[in-house]
């Protein structure tokens, strides 16, 4: 099973809970980082980090000497990434996404593979039992999807042969790095606050997931503070609040010292671990559900 | 004219209220959410809206099933994933869709069109504290980072319509496209943060990133007495030459009853926070000053203090 950890506003307390779950889980268990922009789990679980790759994208390098200045490849580009100024061909390495169109509309051959670096993939074990994955982006660089998608890529490629549950930390917001990080989940798990910023993001965030049609769940953090209409929001729309951890200074503190919340305090660590056959149960019932619909 | 950018690399640190409370204190300032995915400050000025424009940005392919000859080039060139192949035939996911062309271009059967994309809104609005730019990228789109320029440009275009010499704008968390936008060219970054391992991590690259753009810097420590070491920690890092240290802000449940009233934590107080942030705001405009004495009025933002 892979549960995604996603909130759409920022600080609601993402982090806090996906390194709590990944403490609890009842089976092995895989914590992966993929707010690459700004990663955060690995400070609170501490890994012992054993591999280490740059994650690249491929980019056009240009051959003038084979160059017609023809403009096929500018013309194609939808980034703005490659130009022709009379007889210069200039790139733009930093705006280009990567789709090789260009080299396969160089009727020259004119345009080979180079690399723009995105970031890193780092991996490794939290506490001898907890696998983990991460990316972090290269900071100046612009694109962080295909970094996330890289450190998925990794992912599979080395616990294909585990059954290990996955524990995604997703970043913030309702675009597509949100979007991207949550995609290869069975379960949503949608962390917010009981403020009207924590309830507006909470609602763009339903409606930017809504159509994948994966279950989700809620969880209220600094629960006690703000108002009740994230309350009334989850109860029409159907989302089963599953958690609420209280406003509460020790675990702003905890935090605060790098504490994983679930293990600093013992009250915590019950609400975590009763989340997590119900998490199990969420994503079962849906997948029944799925096979029920192809059958 | 000054723009001055609120940003925090880490979400949920407080930029959205403090910058509320900026524009409140500034009073004349064309006002600027450049959060476009997951905007909130709207929440608090409650903008009437005189300007409402689509936002289309880029294009997306669609494949017309009729036309489709089902030979699978299009999925086998595609670098993002997006073509699937299900019972039903050929299919592109558009929030995986990039928009680059490439199977539109290369389609034997010419069956994919490339209609424009249609991103989201943006608005120019009346507040009590000014004009505001601002918009609502739709649920999973993309180019946040060129609709982050659109408004920056129309702030812009406002200001020197209106004679006014400050731009404020709330940006973005991380340090991803939609941040890079918001700082080219801006004057002066106010990077908000808190005394948590997340909280200065996050700082550290958001600061790189201002650096990387040679954009002058200066840390708000908010939430600072939850943990004091750490709050030390941060203005001792700053001390080191890397940004203008503004204030350490202490917690302050105000700042929640206030958005819940829909009010700054200016409006909704006078006094305690408050006053450590009227404070917070005369330091920025400073700095901006000093900053921008040689090679611009030094005037700018005196009328705001």
């Amino acid at each position: 099973m892979i549960v995604a950890v996603a909130s759409g506003k920022g600080g609601t307390g993402k982090t806090t809970v996906a390194a709590s779950l990944s403490w609890v889980w009842d089976r092995p268990v895989t914590a992966v980082d993929l707010d690459v922009e700004e990663p955060n789990l690995h400070l609170f679980l501490n890994p012992e980090l054993t591999g280490r790759q740059t994650a690249t994208l491929e980019v056009p390098v240009a051959d003038e000497s084979k160059c017609t200045y023809c403009r096929a490849c500018a013309d194609f580009c939808q980034f703005k990434a490659i130009s022709v100024l009379g007889s210069v061909l200039l790139t733009f390495p930093e705006m280009c996404h990567g789709c090789g169109g260009c080299m396969a509309v160089c009727p020259e051959k004119a345009l080979s593979s180079g690399v723009r670096e995105l970031g890193e993939i780092l991996w490794g074990q939290a506490d001898g039992r907890i696998g983990f994955f991460m990316g972090r982006l290269r900071v100046g660089e612009a694109m962080s999807p295909p970094l996330m998608r890289a450190v998925t890529a990794k992912l599979s490629e080395l616990s294909a042969a585990d059954q290990a549950d996955v524990v995604i930390d997703a970043p913030p917001g309702t675009s597509c790095p949100a979007i991207n990080a949550v995609l290869p989940s069975d379960l949503i798990l949608l962390v917010t606050e009981p403020t009207p910023f924590g309830f507006y993001d909470f609602r763009l965030a339903h409606e930017a997931f809504r159509p994948r049609q994966k279950p989700m769940a809620a969880i209220i953090n600094r629960a006690g503070v703000g108002e009740r209409s994230i309350y009334d929001y989850c109860r029409s729309a159907n989302i089963p609040i599953l958690a609420e951890i209280p406003f509460d200074r020790r675990i702003a503190e905890a935090y605060s010292r790098g504490r994983i919340v679930a293990e600093a305090l013992p009250e915590m660590t019950s609400v975590f671990a009763g989340l997590v056959p119900r998490l199990r149960q969420l994503a079962a019932v849906d997948a029944v559900r799925e096979e029920a619909v192809h059958v | 004219m000054s723009e001055i950018v609120v940003i925090s690399g880490k979400g949920g640190t407080g930029k959205t209220s403090l910058t509320a409370a900026f524009a409140h204190i500034a009073a004349d300032a064309i006002i600027c959410d450049l959060d476009v995915d997951a905007p909130d400050l709207h929440l608090i000025l409650q903008p009437e809206i005189d300007v409402r424009e689509n936002f289309i940005s880029g294009h997306e392919a669609v494949i017309d099933p009729a036309a489709c000859n089902a030979c699978g080039l299009c999925m086998e060139m595609c670098r993002f994933g997006a073509v699937s192949n299900p019972p039903a035939g050929y299919h592109i996911d558009p929030l995986k869709c990039e928009g680059c062309k490439v199977c539109v271009q290369f389609c034997p059967a010419g069956a994919i069109r490339f209609p424009d994309r249609h991103c989201g809104e943006w608005f120019i609005s009346r507040t009590r504290f000014g004009p505001m730019v601002h918009a609502q990228l739709f649920p999973g789109a993309e180019n946040s980072g060129r609709l982050v320029a659109l408004l920056r440009k129309k702030a812009r275009d406002l200001a020197r319509e209106s004679g006014r010499s400050l731009i404020l704008s709330d940006g973005a968390p991380g340090i991803g496209c939609p941040v890079i936008s918001s700082l080219s060219g801006t004057d002066f970054a106010v990077l908000v943060t808190e005394p948590t391992p997340s909280g200065l991590h996050d700082l550290e690259r958001v600061a790189e990133l201002c650096r990387h753009f040679r954009i002058p810097t200066g840390v708000i420590v908010n939430k600072a007495d939850l943990n004091p070491e750490n709050t030390a920690g941060i203005q001792r890092w700053c001390a080191d030459g890397r940004a203008e240290f503004l204030a350490a802000l202490p917690y302050d449940p105000a700042v929640t009853e206030a958005m819940v009233q829909r009010q700054t934590v200016t409006e909704f107080s006078a006094d305690g926070l408050s006053m450590d942030i009227r404070h917070t705001w005369r330091r920025i405009v400073e700095i901006g000053n000093r900053k921008t004495k040689s090679h611009k009025a030094t005037d700018i933002l005196k009328s705001s203090v």
